[in-house]
């Protein structure tokens, strides 16, 4: 029988219980996952009655809540606020979003917030997104021309342009890979849906002159074909977009060629 | 300070920022063989240039006839005459080749009919100098920001550029009045890094959140022009805060001038389609500074919409649907997350909204930092580009998609400079500890404050003050109670509580950094307010309303230690690069 044994810290204990200083009659209970590195404690799940009669409308304005006015140590990475940045993907309830996006009326009862699944933890809830950005580098994310007009753009017609609809929108949050199980089985050596997203959009722009090489590039059983039509990418999407759908034609292209 | 890991690097080129700016200087950079290092404290494709939507202005002239000298007067007279005309010819005359190689590189463009990159009306584009409309704002539907940066992140990536991402940036490192590098916090594991380099580029964008309601990003903070600061050196026009005519009521979030470029149009409670009355020929668009003040009348005179009467109605519910769809995606996606506003049925409630600063580190049109001391002077070692620069090519007033294209334009023309004056290989001279002892001493206090001030609650004060006392509209009254009320914030630093001690990812600590970046730049926004007694652009005085050329043909200077600051100024640049177009002098501003 094989003996799985799992490092000391990764059991998560209960932290510090935050009561709510204001006397509000309107209180939710938020429940955050803290791991500080240089603590060399195990990580720790903190609970914080949060006054919800003066609270904007999205979990991210929840966590600056909690930050600005309870507790300035809680870590987690925002920037623009309103869903174009990417840098808030997190586990919400369970399900994988931007907190600047998911309004915390539509989470039922505790609010339950975790880093973004199977990364390794940083702080708090910062995840590492090393692996799944050297493989974003790894499929050559430019525009491979071998046209040499210099003064004039390369002519695309509306109806080929619009095939990169729904690819180019991707924001790199990394909320479809880290709702994959194929991708957390295998991370190290699936690309995952962001990273094939992003493989499409190349693959299809009309400008590039190197798609065959590109097709052949992900045509590997690990980096394309791990993926099992599990749809969670597409699930998870914050901004609506359908990466199975671009893995799918993908492995279309490939069949057909 | 011993107790700090230091960690020593030497590079031919530091870019300081990874937003459309900086990028495009590292991908010049490294095409030019230069060693270059590319640090910023966010991934490169979180930087705020992805929140750009309407697009980026070239006189491409794809959809009618159209002249670089034409986008040349219009930003002219955006800017309020208070632009440099050398550097706006500059931006102009090299916009179409910058989209072009945008295009090349491999953005996403919309397109027209025949296949060009489709470009869309603007606010203040005009053809044959303020005759009639023009469409020359080159687009990806709304996205055009986002499109931009990723592309050039991916270009980054095919020439190799080195990257330290998440690091923040503490102070430069002078020597002699000369930038010798800069020093950064390592958030990843909380090492000190000292970066020695040639040139230093500055690239770190505006510092919007200086103010309670803005469309900048959480950090939007400018840290760059705070080290500037410290550094001894003077910052620019920084009284030129730009409001955006549209930001969603209640939120902030920034909804494209593309909007009206494509047939929105504002409306008061009286259901008027009121720019009519304050621009007949531009109407709705007219430049942001205009409508803005528009729309602050509207509100001000008791026409505004909602139970406060404090907002009023973008419309854009006639448009086909389709329109909307192709060209306006992401708008009607933020209008349904955070106004609940069906932009097909329903008008999107909008306020003036802080968006931008023209304000920022003085360069000449190579990028080359500027100051004076007796004259203008560069300062050896240092370049500035992107919203942190004030070139200054947008002066009093930035005019809708110039800021994409400045980022592009002055990006490229830093690297280019930078490969003129760096010999490859030439050696870095000593400098000494007490640069990195003094960093490192702000650092560390600010790390042990004990004190009972929170970090948010010192920045609260600052962002309302700015906000009640700097906004679209200022007096004497309002800016001499600003100028002393904002220092109440700086001196709350002296008691700042950090709660968190630790070196790794400490978010606290670094939200306090940039309070104490933001803060110096917001008492010289407020004091360079204060002493412009004048109208112009984006800065409308209700005891002054009237431009004065005689006076303020200049460029406000300001020097910050500590919170006592000292204004100066430097005459406006009457000439033009070249032959190939006239300067043009000041008229008065008429939309």
């Amino acid at each position: 029988m094989v003996q799985i044994n799992l490092p000391k810290n990764s059991k998560v204990k209960k932290g510090i219980y935050y009561k709510d200083k204001t006397g509000s009659k309107n209180i939710r209970k938020v429940n955050v996952y803290r791991w500080d590195p240089s603590s060399g404690e195990n990580p720790r799940i903190d609970t914080y009655e949060v006054d919800m009669d003066n609270c904007p409308s999205k979990v991210l304005d929840l966590l600056n809540k909690i930050k600005n006015e309870i507790d300035p140590s809680l870590a987690y990475r925002r920037s623009c606020s309103h869903g174009v940045c990417g840098s808030c993907a997190m586990n919400m309830d369970g399900r994988n979003g931007l907190a600047c996006t998911k309004p915390h009326s539509e989470i039922n009862g505790d609010i339950n917030i975790y880093p973004l699944p199977h990364l390794k933890v940083k702080k708090d809830l910062i995840g590492d997104l090393s692996v799944l950005y050297k493989q974003y580098e790894s499929i050559e994310p430019w525009l491979k021309t071998n046209k040499k007009i210099e003064s004039t753009e390369i002519i695309q017609s509306k109806e080929d342009r619009a095939k990169l609809d729904g690819a180019y929108e991707c924001i790199m949050c990394a909320c479809c890979s880290t709702a994959c199980p194929s991708y957390w089985w295998n991370g190290d050596k699936y690309l995952g849906p962001a990273v094939l997203l992003q493989a499409y959009r190349w693959i299809i722009d009309s400008r590039d002159d190197e798609r065959k090489e590109r097709l052949k590039k992900v045509a590997d059983e690990f980096k394309l074909y791990r993926c099992h039509t599990i749809m969670n990418c597409t699930n998870a999407c914050p901004k609506g977009l359908n990466p199975a759908k671009a893995i799918a034609e993908i492995k279309k292209m490939l069949a057909t060629a | 300070m011993s107790s700090y890991k230091i960690i020593d690097h030497e590079y031919d080129v530091v870019v300081l920022g990874a937003g459309g700016a900086g990028l495009r200087a590292a991908v010049g950079l490294s095409e030019a063989g230069l060693k270059t290092a590319c640090i910023s404290k966010v991934f490169p494709t979180r930087s705020h240039t992805s929140a750009a939507q309407g697009g980026i202005s070239a006189a491409l002239g794809n959809m009618g006839e159209d002249d670089w000298r034409w986008h040349m007067y219009d930003t002219v007279k955006g800017a309020d005459w208070l632009g440099d005309q050398d550097c706006i010819e500059y931006l102009c005359k090299e916009a179409p080749r910058a989209v072009i190689e945008l295009e090349k590189y491999g953005v996403p463009f919309s397109r027209t009919e025949d296949g060009k990159i489709y470009q869309r009306p603007f606010g203040g584009m005009t053809k044959e100098y303020g005759n009639g409309t023009v469409q020359r704002t080159c687009a990806a539907a709304d996205r055009t920001g986002h499109a931009i940066l990723h592309t050039l992140y991916g270009q980054a990536l095919k020439h190799n550029t080195k990257f330290f991402i998440e690091y923040f940036a503490l102070d430069l490192l002078m020597k002699d009045g000369e930038c010798k590098g800069l020093i950064a916090w390592n958030l990843n594991d909380g090492t000190i890094h000292r970066f020695r380099s040639h040139i230093t580029i500055i690239a770190t964008g505006g510092y919007g959140k200086i103010y309670y309601s803005a469309t900048s990003a959480h950090t939007c903070t400018g840290d760059g022009n705070a080290m500037v600061l410290r550094a001894g050196l003077p910052l620019q026009d920084m009284e030129f805060v730009q409001f955006h005519p549209t930001g969603i009521y209640g939120h902030g979030t920034l909804i494209s001038e593309g909007v009206r470029g494509e047939g929105g149009y504002l409306v008061n409670s009286k259901g008027e389609k009121f720019m009519e009355r304050y621009a007949p020929k531009a109407k709705d668009l007219a430049s942001r500074d205009v409508v803005s003040r528009s729309i602050a009348i509207e509100i001000n005179e008791g026409r505004g919409i909602g139970k406060e009467k404090d907002h009023v109605h973008l419309h854009l519910s006639h448009l086909d649907p389709k329109v909307i769809n192709e060209r306006l995606p992401g708008i009607s996606e933020s209008s349904k997350l955070f106004a609940n506003v069906d932009v097909t049925k329903e008008p999107i409630p909008v306020v003036p909204t802080v968006h931008y600063n023209m304000g920022g580190i003085p360069t000449n049109y190579k990028a080359e930092v500027l100051t004076v001391n007796g004259s203008e002077k560069t300062v050896p070692g240092l370049m500035a580009i992107g919203e942190t620069a004030c070139v200054s090519v947008h002066g009093a007033n930035r005019l809708g998609s110039n800021s994409l294209i400045d980022l592009v334009v002055f990006g490229r023309a830093a690297a280019k400079r930078a490969a003129e004056l760096i010999k490859t290989g030439t050696p870095h001279e000593k400098i000494s500890e007490s640069e990195t002892e003094k960093c490192l001493e702000r650092f560390d206090k600010l790390r042990n404050g004990n004190g009972e001030n929170s970090t948010a609650d010192l920045r609260l004060s600052m962002q309302k003050t700015m906000q009640s006392k700097c906004a679209v509209f200022r007096t004497d009254k309002t800016l001499k109670e600003g100028v002393e009320e904002i220092r109440k914030a700086f001196d709350g630093m002296e008691s700042i509580s950090v709660k968190d001690k630790s070196l790794i990812f400490n978010t606290d600590l670094v939200e306090t950094l940039e309070f104490d970046n933001l803060i110096r730049q917001a008492i010289t926004t407020m004091d360079s307010a204060y002493h412009r007694k004048e109208s112009r652009g984006a800065h409308a005085r209700e005891d002054f309303p009237k431009r004065d050329d005689e006076k303020f043909m200049q460029h406000t200077l300001s020097w910050c230690d500590g919170k006592e600051t000292k204004i100066d100024y430097r005459p406006v640049h009457k000439s033009t690069l070249t032959n190939e177009v006239q300067y043009f002098p000041p008229q008065e501003r008429i939309y």
